[in-house]
């Protein structure tokens, strides 16, 4: 099993991901920096981690998400590699037009950095498939713009096609529907605000995220 | 060629911004002051002669990059 954090200037969870993905998968984890033109070769699982990549200048995830290497994401997650975007990463794949919509500053202009508990609501993605039937599960967030944002149609779709993946029981942001998490139409490419990064073991007040990766990397 | 491009937030999306800043108005005593809406100012220089060209370009860069199309809307002023 062979997993990649791409690196930009300004993330801040490259690291933590690194880590929660190796200790909850036992998978090779490579970092791959953001001006690379070339991803390692048999990558099951690519990850776009959370910080505030480029400064957060102009939007969140807007120079990120033309960098060279999300070249070689698109491509790779066009091939069917699984690809999930936490935090700044959700960001970056909503403006590298990986999945619909935005994500706005949240509705109280605060950041908000806390425990919350998620609806997984489609528990048949290849993200999901390991919380079997469980209902509930925690992660934290922690973002100032995570307030999620698409046109009616486009929420319609997303509701109808089951690609809303998990819904906040508390909404911390403002996020319309109460949507946490996305996956793109093939369900391959997962945009999620909170962190399964910061749950991967019970220590951290939650390991609900370790499952997460080992869902991703089950079929490897 | 002179480029301004303002970028704002399209009407309907929730300028949470812009909402502070009206309440902030109104506590200071202009309660006449609705629809405040915050947006942004880029401005550059642009080797172009020709205008309807630079029109296309500042257009092209806008698409890509300075607005993100499914929350903003912007307007080009060249000079």
């Amino acid at each position: 099993m062979k997993a990649a954090v791409i690196v930009f200037p300004g993330s801040n969870c490259d690291r933590d991901c690194k880590v929660a993905v190796e200790r909850s998968t036992g998978a090779q984890v490579e970092m791959v920096w953001h001006g690379d033109t070339a991803l390692p070769s048999g990558l099951d699982l690519i990850v776009l981690p959370g910080g505030f990549s480029y400064g957060d200048y102009l939007r969140c995830g807007a120079m990120a998400a033309l960098s060279p290497v999300m070249a070689e994401v698109k491509a790779a997650a066009e091939r069917g590699v699984a690809t999930v975007g936490i935090c700044n990463g959700f960001q970056v794949l909503c403006e590298a037009g990986l999945l619909p919509g935005a994500l706005l500053q949240n509705e109280r202009l605060k950041y908000v950095c806390k425990p919350v508990t998620l609806e997984v609501t489609n528990a048949q993605t290849r993200f999901t498939s390991g919380y079997g039937g469980r209902r509930e599960v925690v992660m934290t967030v922690g973002n100032g713009e995570g307030n999620y944002f698409a046109d009616e149609a486009t929420l319609e779709r997303l509701e109808g096609e089951g690609q809303v993946v998990f819904r906040y029981r508390d909404n911390p942001n403002g996020s319309a529907r109460d949507i946490a998490g996305i996956i793109n139409p093939k369900g391959n490419v997962l945009g999620m605000m909170p962190h399964p990064d910061r749950a991967f073991e019970a220590e951290l007040g939650s390991a609900d995220g370790a499952l997460l990766f080992q869902s991703a990397l089950a079929s490897a | 060629m002179k480029a301004k491009v303002h970028v704002f937030l399209k009407p309907g999306v929730l300028d949470v911004q812009g909402k502070a800043v009206e309440q902030a108005l109104h506590g200071l005593g202009w309660t006449g002051v609705e629809g405040v809406r915050v947006g942004k100012t880029i401005e550059f220089d642009l080797a172009a002669h020709d205008r309807a060209a630079a029109e296309a370009e500042v257009k092209a860069m806008c698409d890509k990059l300075l607005a993100n199309t499914v929350i903003e809307s912007y307007r080009v002023e060249l000079t």
